[in-house]
């Protein structure tokens, strides 16, 4: 009832400007966009450390600004993997498809902290990564349908996506990571202060190409943080079944550990920060932890509750939601209001429905083009079919 | 004293390495080379393809800064065939890097360090050692321009000595032509003379995608003559692109790498019995050349393939079969002859190791099978 009249007063206070006002003063009377406060600090959890005298701190500032864009991101992400939820039991997405819904809080969090030119490689659970990176919502969903306005023209699929310093999408569990570390090679080796963030999952934890790539990593000073997104299952196999050590941010032995909180935003973009920070000043790489929940099964052709109960999925869903945890922050400390985070979800809908609209009406890539960009800056060449007389022609 | 004359030497040459091998050059080419002068027409040299790698790779090294060789003992030891001899001591920590032994791991920060912007060149002590980063090859590396729809590249390169060696017995004896000939995205050279070496090595760097190079460990001491043309630091020899070592008209020999030799062996001993061999050096195993062969076969209506790997699935069968597809079929007199390694891991005894190998009297007796004579 109270919140109607203020609803109501702020509707009939607000002026023409009113919309783009961070002043924080505060008016008991009616609410206006005007009244927020400008940020707030928020505690967060301590990180366990490894091999680190000192690690992030407790606390953390959010602006206003911030909070609504982590929370449009968050919840873009979140709704964007319902839909491709629906469109695949629809049939109209195929293949693998690897939902990244309850770990929101670990890419949003991890883009808040770093820059546009750092650069970021993950496994095959990456379209919230795909699009922290900068591709657009209908570009992803257009390359899980398979239609020629996908991000990889329909070639690669869902896990197979990339943009600019961002290299996907990488089938092969574990793989990424001494790609990861390459790249940070290369960042080293042109000396423009950028790095690189090698993201897997607890299950890759037990790869021994990982290993290999922290003796690498360390030798070297690689500017490589190894981020493992530890969702406490590998597939159907929980993580005390998988490993004799569960302490993920430990396994680089040699190499300095954090584990943090991936189910806050907060907690991650600060960890984030003071890991990147970290590799900046050329002292190698840190392995970081983030513990973090999946609320769909391994991929859609799992449902997720053979391995696990339905008591522990909802457990989660209401204590530990990032986005709720956002929004209850967000009210709670008068940086936004429920109806203004409402709208953002109304929006956020509209945003996905228009871009499955696209995803499903976009036309597969022509046939012509089956042969295109096996190779880079290529002169033209011809490629074998299925048989002897179907030739392909291949374009760079 | 002898390191002063040779440094002066060195000097009078500019930065040409002075030839070593059994052939060291003829009187009249080091007196050229003392002088530092022309006196007649350019010469070629004798080079060791073991020279004309380190060559490609210091050429390759000095002209773009984005290249750099990582791999086992390619640093310090100077390599574990000496390829990679005086180039740590020349470019340093960043540009030649040892590796710890993590083949799988060493692929893959390759690969990375391709797709952000370097010019890696990955060594494998052997390509047998491969095996343990052939995901790396074939998954992250040769099909990724494919998967990103053009817009990642990975310019790296794979090399190191492929194939039969001497005694050293079936882990380390494998040949992975036919294995990364196999696929698409992957380009894969394979050497036997020294300008084959040098300029196959030199495309290899300078081409923006994966490409694999077999070399073989036995030619890496042989000297081979290199023309004026081959000296040169721009001499590139095109991917793709076979090469008719010898023109002939009774048959057509294909083979790639040190079978290459032993095929012009056959040739000369066929020759005395009047069977004149067209011997074609394939250079490349993908994309192959196959319209060379094909014109080859077209004239001389007999083939033979010659390879050192196993027959089944081999180089030698994807000749065959497109042979067998395309315009030249008709114009075969007998079915075509594949001449391979022998279907077993390679022994270790000499006995065993000299007949388990494609050896010249092999080739001659296939090629006198073919022509049913």
């Amino acid at each position: 009832m109270r919140k109607m009249l203020l609803a109501a007063l702020s509707r009939i206070l607000q002026g023409p400007a009113a919309a783009g006002r961070t002043a924080s003063r505060v008016m008991v009377a009616s609410r206006n966009y005007g009244d927020f406060a400008s940020e707030a600090t928020f505690e967060i959890k301590k990180c366990d450390l490894h091999r680190l005298e000192a690690g992030p701190g407790t606390t953390a500032v959010m602006t206003r600004e911030e909070g609504l864009q982590y929370y449009k991101t968050m919840q873009t992400i979140r709704r964007m993997e319902l839909k491709s939820d629906q469109l695949y039991k629809q049939k109209i997405i195929r293949g693998f498809c690897h939902l990244y819904d309850g770990q929101e809080a670990c890419c949003v969090g991890i883009e808040a902290a770093i820059k546009p030119t750092d650069h970021v490689i993950t496994a095959y659970r990456a379209h919230g990564f795909t699009y922290t990176r900068g591709v657009p919502v209908r570009e992803i969903l257009a390359e899980l349908t398979g239609r020629k306005g996908g991000c990889a023209k329909g070639k690669g699929g869902s896990m197979h996506m990339y943009t600019k310093n961002f290299y996907g999408g990488n089938g092969i569990v574990g793989a990424q990571v001494p790609l990861g570390a390459g790249i940070a090679l290369a960042c080293k080796y042109f000396g423009k202060n950028e790095i690189c963030l090698a993201l897997y999952g607890d299950g890759a934890a037990n790869q021994g190409q990982i290993f290999e790539t922290y003796n690498m990593a360390a030798l070297w000073k690689l500017p490589c943080i190894f981020v493992c997104e530890n969702n406490r299952y590998g597939m159907g196999t929980s993580v005390e079944r998988a490993a004799a050590s569960t302490d993920y941010y430990k396994r680089g032995y040699f190499i300095p550990g954090l584990r943090v909180d991936g189910m806050d935003i907060l907690c991650v973009r600060e960890a984030v920060k003071f890991a990147a920070e970290y590799c900046r000043s050329g002292n190698g790489p840190l392995v970081m932890e983030l513990q973090t929940y999946r609320y769909h099964g391994h991929s859609m052709s799992d449902p997720g509750i053979s391995y696990r109960t339905r008591e522990e999925i909802q457990e989660v869903r209401s204590k530990s939601d990032p986005i709720t945890l956002l929004k209850d922050r967000m009210v709670n400390n008068n940086l936004a209001s429920v109806e203004e985070l409402k709208e953002i979800d109304v929006a956020v809908r509209k945003e996905i429905e228009e871009a499955a609209q696209f995803a499903t009406t976009d036309p597969e890539p022509p046939l012509e083009e089956l042969g295109y960009h096996i190779y880079f800056n290529e002169p033209p060449f011809e490629v074998r079919g299925p048989n002897q007389w179907i030739k392909y022609k291949s374009v760079s | 004293m002898a390191s002063a004359a040779a440094a002066l030497r060195h000097l009078a040459l500019g930065a040409r390495l002075a030839p070593h091998g059994r052939n060291a050059g003829a009187p009249l080419q080091r007196l050229q080379q003392r002088r530092g002068l022309r006196l007649s027409a350019p010469a070629a040299i004798q080079v060791t393809v073991r020279d004309a790698l380190n060559q490609a790779l210091d050429e390759e090294l000095e002209r773009d800064e984005r290249v750099f060789l990582l791999g086992e003992e390619v640093a310090q030891y100077d390599g574990a065939y000496k390829i990679s001899r005086g180039l740590w001591k020349k470019y340093g920590d960043k540009r030649v890097i040892d590796t710890p032994i993590s083949e799988m791991g060493f692929a893959g920060i390759a690969v990375g360090a391709a797709m952000a912007g370097l010019r890696p060149v990955c060594e494998f002590m052997t390509f047998n050692f491969s095996m343990q980063a052939i995901d790396q090859v074939i998954n992250s590396a040769a099909k990724t321009c494919y998967m990103s729809a053009g817009s990642i590249a990975v310019p790296i390169v794979f090399r190191g000595p492929n194939g039969a060696s001497a005694g050293v017995a079936a882990q380390h004896s494998q040949c992975f032509a036919a294995w990364y000939g196999h696929c698409p995205g992957l380009k894969v050279v394979s050497p036997w003379s020294s300008e084959d070496a040098k300029g196959l090595l030199k495309a290899a760097i300078r081409d923006d995608n994966p490409v694999v190079m077999l070399e073989s460990e036995l030619l890496y001491g042989v000297p081979f003559e290199m023309s004026e043309q081959a000296q040169s630091k721009e001499f590139v020899v095109p991917i793709g692109k076979a090469k008719i070592e010898k023109q002939g008209t009774h048959v057509t020999l294909v083979a790639h790498s040190r079978p290459v030799g032993h095929c012009l062996e056959a040739a000369a001993v066929l020759s005395k019995e009047g069977v004149e061999c067209e011997v074609i050096n394939l250079r490349t195993i993908r994309p192959m050349d196959i319209e060379t062969v094909e014109a080859s076969v077209v004239k001389t209506n007999h083939l033979v393939t010659v390879e050192g790997g196993w027959p089944q699935f081999g180089v030698g069968a994807e000749i065959c079969a497109r042979i067998m597809e395309g315009p030249a079929f008709n114009y075969l007199d007998a079915p075509a002859v594949r001449v391979t390694g022998a279907d077993v891991p390679m022994p270790y005894a000499k006995i065993l190791e000299d007949n388990s190998i494609p050896q010249v009297k092999d080739i001659v007796f296939a090629v006198k099978k073919a022509l049913n004579i």
